[in-house]
């Protein structure tokens, strides 16, 4: 397999404003991989695509993609990198004037000057790897959620770029499109040569089908590994997100004052 | 007391400073979106596209509006006029007000809380659905490419439902005192065709409805732009782009015809 790396990410820092939200990340992606980023609900993990994609800049440290430091680029340079990189938004993030067809050929029509005969093979193309070529003529609100995600990578690779970046595509699906949506982003990244991050909460789901997980975890890299490793790990945090255990290093009660304080019960029992 | 009214005091300090910011920041991307209609202007059919659904939008309403306007207009100054025996020239003064005042600044408003409305709400879902985000994640700038269109269909199609609207009531009062209340017709036509200048009038009510559609867009795609992306930031910035529009509709109004109409008779 080709191994050289596609992005390189050394001593990243990032605050907004005062508050530190990424500190210190080193991390390594190859050319053919997934990779897993976890970690739980406000650690950081959007912000780390965001920061990857260029749509901030990093306090301190850096993001190399394709040999380029992507927060000296300026705009355009940035927009011809992100030609190279597609994101898979949440719910997809169709565009909803468009249909299904449009929404596909909206990149080739805006950055090639391919004719229409074209672009119409190139999206019917795009739209049977994901099985649904038989929809290019619906609108967005007529798919369900699992269509839409489907439709959203098959836009997403529609210029065949060499990473895309997945923010929770496993949210609010049944286990059936679920799977669907794993195993595409599985077979499309073996079958182009590009390289997936996938940030997710999904364990399961994940672990089945990725080459490395990182954990994020207070704004560093708590754990990494392949996933053998990971689901054998005995390190507590490891084993408490993997497992999804109530207890363990990552508290359930936010931070607070002693309850007895709170409750006022010194002051009543004085 | 004195706290409560320094508090008060500060309240209103507070509003004054954001209200101007969001003058500032407002006409920031005014100025934002003019720089980056290359695109549209490259690409015409962008700006066709929205046209129609401005247009469609808002022709009926205008158009309805407009014949019942000029229908009230009629029937007030046939009213008036007659008690001084002048009740042909109620065709001079349908057309007079709709022209210099009416045709503007009710199809400006109507415009605002139809189309306005409608292109805030649009800009601001696709920002919180994230299409917005999607589309700078393709290389495609959402202004050039969503929100510049908008704002050149808006400001074009301002000037055009303006005279649909005037054309409309004209009509309206046409009706009501020559067909049902019997006032001469040639003599309707003939004062109006007399009294109305074509720079004086026709050309300033334009140029008025022209100021509109751009004060009227420029807040309708900032407001949509710069909503919180949420279903209650969709919502506020909706009905914020009416009430803004309104206010800003009828305080251009005054200063335009301040400087158009002094010394006119
Ligand atoms: N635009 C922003 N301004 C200030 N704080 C933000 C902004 N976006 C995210 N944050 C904060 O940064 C932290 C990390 O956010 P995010 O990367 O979205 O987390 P995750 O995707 O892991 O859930 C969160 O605590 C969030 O509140
Ligand atoms: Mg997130």
């Amino acid at each position: 397999m080709n191994s050289e790396a596609l992005i390189e990410i050394s001593d990243l820092n990032f605050s907004y404003g005062a508050r530190p939200i990424l500190k210190g990340i080193n991390m390594t992606m190859h050319r053919g991989k997934v990779i897993a980023i976890m970690g739980g609900s406000g650690s950081g993990k959007t912000t780390l695509l965001r920061l990857i994609s260029g749509s901030v800049t990093p306090s301190a440290g850096y993001v190399k993609f394709d040999h380029q430091m992507v927060h000296q680029l300026n705009r355009n340079a940035l927009f011809k990198l992100r030609r190279k990189m597609g994101m898979l938004f949440q719910f997809g993030a169709l565009f909803t004037d468009l249909s299904v067809f449009d929404n596909v050929a909206f990149q080739m029509r805006e950055h090639t000057n391919l004719p229409e005969t074209m672009i119409r093979d190139l999206v019917l193309m795009k739209l049977q790897a994901v099985g649904l070529r038989g929809a290019h003529q619906m609108m967005p609100t007529e798919l369900s959620g699992g269509m839409a995600r489907r439709v959203a990578l098959a836009r997403s690779i529609a210029l065949d770029p060499a990473l895309i970046m997945y923010d929770e595509p496993f949210t609010g699906l049944d286990p059936i499109s679920l799977s669907i949506i794993g195993s595409l982003i599985r077979r499309l990244t073996d079958a182009l040569g590009m390289t997936s991050i996938i940030v997710t909460h999904d364990v399961q789901e994940s672990l089945k089908i990725v080459d490395y997980v990182y954990f994020i975890a207070d704004g560093v890299i708590a754990a990494e590994g392949t996933p053998q490793e990971v689901s054998q790990s005995v390190a507590p945090f490891v084993h408490q997100f993997v497992h999804g255990e109530e207890e363990g290093p990552v508290p359930f009660h936010y931070p607070a004052d002693a309850y007895g304080m709170d409750l006022n019960l010194e002051s009543r029992l004085a | 007391m004195p706290k409560r009214i320094i508090s008060i005091i500060q309240g209103i300090g507070h509003r004054a400073i954001e209200g101007t910011w969001q003058v500032g920041l407002a006409s920031r991307f005014f100025i934002l979106v003019l720089l980056k209609s290359t695109t549209s202007l490259r690409r015409f059919g962008l700006v066709m596209r929205e046209l129609y659904f401005v247009g469609v939008l808002s022709l009926i309403i205008i158009l309805v509006s407009g014949l019942f306007v000029g229908m009230v207009l009629g029937l007030q100054g046939y009213e008036t006029l007659q008690k001084f025996g002048s009740e042909t020239a109620v065709g001079t003064l349908v057309a007079l007000s709709l022209v210099r005042e009416l045709g503007p600044v009710v199809a400006a408003l109507l415009f605002a809380s139809r189309a306005g409305s409608a292109i805030t709400a649009e800009i601001g879902l696709m920002k919180a659905t994230e299409q917005l985000a999607a589309m700078g994640m393709m290389a495609v700038d959402p202004v050039a490419r969503v929100v510049a269109p908008r704002f050149w269909a808006g400001v074009i199609s301002m000037p055009f439902l303006a005279a649909m609207f005037s054309v409309m009531g004209v009509f309206g009062g046409y009706l009501v005192t020559v067909v049902f209340i019997g006032v001469d017709e040639g003599s309707f036509w003939s004062q109006m065709q007399s009294n109305v200048d074509f720079r004086q009038d026709i050309m300033n009510g334009f140029i008025k409805s022209c100021f509109f559609g751009v004060a009227v867009t420029t807040i309708a795609v900032f407001e949509g732009y710069d909503a919180k992306p949420t279903a209650e930031g969709v919502s506020i910035a909706t009905t914020r782009t009416v009430v803004t529009s309104a206010l800003v509709i009828l305080g251009l109004d005054f200063i335009l015809t301040a400087f158009m109409f002094r010394g006119i008779s």
